[in-house]
């Protein structure tokens, strides 16, 4: 699978998250997170999102830096496409959260990575939102993620990483199960 | 509605005017009226009439429109309590008495297999012989087939699963959970009657009406009725897809007037969950979206009293009436169930409590839209050919029994001045 002589080093520290998983078996509080976005209407359907702070092991921590997105939609729906739309965003979550699972799984296996590549499409029927048909859903129905990667590994240890990293992946649990959500007005 | 249909063009065939297919209310009120106008016409039936009445409907069901309401043309309610609910003994009972009063021919036990347009008419093909007629008039009933969802097909199976066709009374179904899926008026009856006999019963909640049974001190169907609400057109509504397929509002009729929302239900003991979204393996999965359903029903239910009250104060029922009382908000849990394992013994059986839809197979003509549904304006399909009882189909009342009389007098007249202008094109059909 790999050269003994040569680190594995696929840029994720492995001690540290395992260390995490020690301690906050000891103090599962800590590990109840709460991520946040905060939304500002620009105009239109352009709207600017920032990240900066959430809640973990029991205070508000801050992200190095604010990162702003800017969402809106595309000009075939007669918007002025200042940014991807938010469904896009759920896609680059979905991508990033199963790239960086096969990192970290990949790191902990012992396997060199070289690259990996994701392709991830998702498809909508658009009856759903403009409310034509009922029987038609909103959101994706089908969701499609191709991997490409170049690893020190066989194909079967290749499979096994993307497996794992769905297994553990925060955002495909989000589009695979329902989840609360409530909507109100301050 | 094409290909597999053998059109044999050359068989003996009785010849009328028009045929109207089903003799349930809205085929029964059809031919008071084309009687009325003086056109010929049979009345076809696979059944007996009230045929739906007798063979699809459970034991206990009692209507949801009160007494006073249950009225069909030239017969109103003349019994001992308008303001009572009839079971279905009854109502069969009615419609049997009303048939009597027809004078069209009635041909029970006669399914229709085919109808297709031709000779500037009509071809009836039944299991009895076939028809020639230069109108038609379909009112097979827009509840005949359970509308299930395709997962159904994907349930474990040692689960029990039933259409509401097919339930009867609790007893049939054995011992254990039950899980209705969906909280229209169907739903919310069959939900308080299994969990009253002693099954525990999670009930699928998606999109809903809630409708109080009484409302300050009247009918809710008396306010809806006289405030105009049921003669709402179809060429009025700014969405008319949307109004008709409006779901059934959760009411029950029953000896004493009660409420049967979802606070009544959880209050007897039923599991609200949200809609249910899919099934996955041997796990059900709710819609984490009950909340915000039963708020949407709440702000509807809200806006719909204030548009009554508003009414009231308009036409001086106001002072006559008590004061508006406020309803309490639904209350749903907290952290409703997202997911259940049938693997766990829990849900012995499965009611799809998810609408009804009509049956057109047998009409072999081309008005359908990409979706299989049946083109329609107003209840005009095609020339001479007419449909009844479907949900707003000329007005907001159409599906109900009190609503067939004035669309069948606004079909009726269509389809003579259709028969004036067809003759005088044609020549005369026979
Ligand atoms: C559970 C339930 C409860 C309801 N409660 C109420 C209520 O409280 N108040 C209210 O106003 N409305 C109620 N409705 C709605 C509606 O009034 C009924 O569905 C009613 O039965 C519709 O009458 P109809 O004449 O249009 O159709 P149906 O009563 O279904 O009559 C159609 C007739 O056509 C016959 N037929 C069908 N296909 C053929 C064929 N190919 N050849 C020959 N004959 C055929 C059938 O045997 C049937 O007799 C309820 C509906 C349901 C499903």
């Amino acid at each position: 699978m790999h050269t003994a002589t040569q680190p594995i080093d696929n840029g994720v520290n492995v001690t540290a998250l395992l260390g995490a998983r020690e301690v906050l078996s000891q103090a599962p509080a800590a590990a109840r997170f709460t991520w946040r976005a905060h939304c500002d209407w620009v105009r239109g359907t352009h709207s600017r999102i920032a990240v900066e702070d959430f809640h973990g092991l029991g205070e508000t921590q801050r992200h190095r830096s604010r990162s702003t997105f800017e969402a809106d939609h595309p000009e075939v729906f007669a918007a002025e496409d200042h940014g991807p739309t938010p469904v896009e965003y759920v896609l680059v979550g979905l991508a990033a959260c199963l790239t960086a699972g096969v990192a970290a799984v990949a790191q902990h296996r012992d396997i060199q990575l070289h690259s990996v590549k994701a392709t991830v499409e998702g498809d909508m029927d658009i009856q759903g939102i403009l409310g034509m048909d009922p029987d038609v859903r909103n959101g994706f129905d089908d969701i499609r993620v191709m991997f490409e990667i170049d690893a020190d590994a066989s194909r079967a240890d290749i499979e096994a990483l993307v497996a794992q990293s769905q297994k553990r992946s925060a955002v495909y649990d989000l589009l695979t199960n329902p989840t609360h959500v409530k909507v109100a007005v301050k | 509605m094409s290909a597999g249909h053998q059109r044999p063009l050359h068989r003996p065939a009785r010849v009328v005017t028009t045929v109207v297919i089903g003799a349930g209310h809205a085929g029964l009120a059809m031919s008071h009226h084309l009687a009325q106008r003086g056109i010929d016409h049979v009345l076809l039936e696979r059944g007996e009439v009230a045929n739906a009445w007798r063979n699809e409907r459970w034991e206990s069901l009692r209507l949801l429109t009160p007494n006073w309401q249950c009225r069909l043309p030239g017969q109103a309610y003349a019994g001992p309590e308008p303001e009572g609910f009839m079971g279905m003994a009854e109502l069969i009972a009615f419609l049997d008495d009303y048939a009597r009063g027809l004078s069209a021919p009635l041909h029970t036990g006669t399914v229709v297999k085919t109808v297709w347009p031709a000779d500037g008419g009509y071809r009836v093909v039944t299991d009895r012989g076939d028809w020639r007629c230069r109108a038609v008039v379909i009112a097979t009933g827009a509840c005949q087939l359970p509308a299930v969802p395709a997962m159904a097909a994907a349930l474990p199976p040692w689960v029990e699963s039933l259409t509401p066709h097919a339930y009867r009374r609790p007893e049939q179904l054995p011992p254990g959970g039950v899980l209705v899926v969906g909280a229209s008026a169907t739903g919310v009856q069959l939900a308080d009657e299994i969990q009253r006999s002693g099954r525990p019963v999670t009930l699928a909640v998606g999109e809903h009406l809630r409708m109080p049974r009484r409302y300050r001190g009247r009918d809710i169907q008396w306010w809806l009725e006289h405030a105009g609400m049921l003669d709402q057109r179809f060429d009025e509504v700014d969405d008319l897809a949307r109004a008709r397929r409006q779901p059934s509002p959760q009411l029950l009729g029953s000896v004493e007037p009660q409420d049967l929302d979802l606070n009544a239900l959880s209050e007897r003991g039923v599991r609200l969950v949200g809609r249910l979204a899919g099934l996955a393996g041997t796990r059900l999965q709710f819609s984490g979206s009950l909340a915000m359903h039963a708020t949407a029903a709440d702000l509807k239910l809200v806006r719909l009293l204030e548009n009554l009250d508003a009414w009231a104060i308009a036409h001086d029922w106001h002072d006559a009436l008590p004061a508006p009382e406020p309803l309490p908000s639904t209350r749903v849990p907290q952290r409703p169930c997202l997911g259940l394992d049938l693997a766990g013994g829990e849900i012995r059986t499965v009611l799809w409590a998810t609408g009804f839809k009509p049956d057109f197979s047998w009409l072999d003509a081309p008005v359908f839209d990409a979706r299989g549904r049946l083109r329609h304006d107003g209840g005009v399909v095609a020339p001479g050919l007419y449909a009844m009882g479907l949900p707003f189909m000329r007005r907001r009342k159409s599906g109900a029994i009190h609503g067939a009389d004035d669309d069948a007098r606004d079909l009726s007249l269509h389809l003579a001045g259709w028969l004036a202008r067809a003759g005088h094109r044609h020549g005369s059909f026979a």
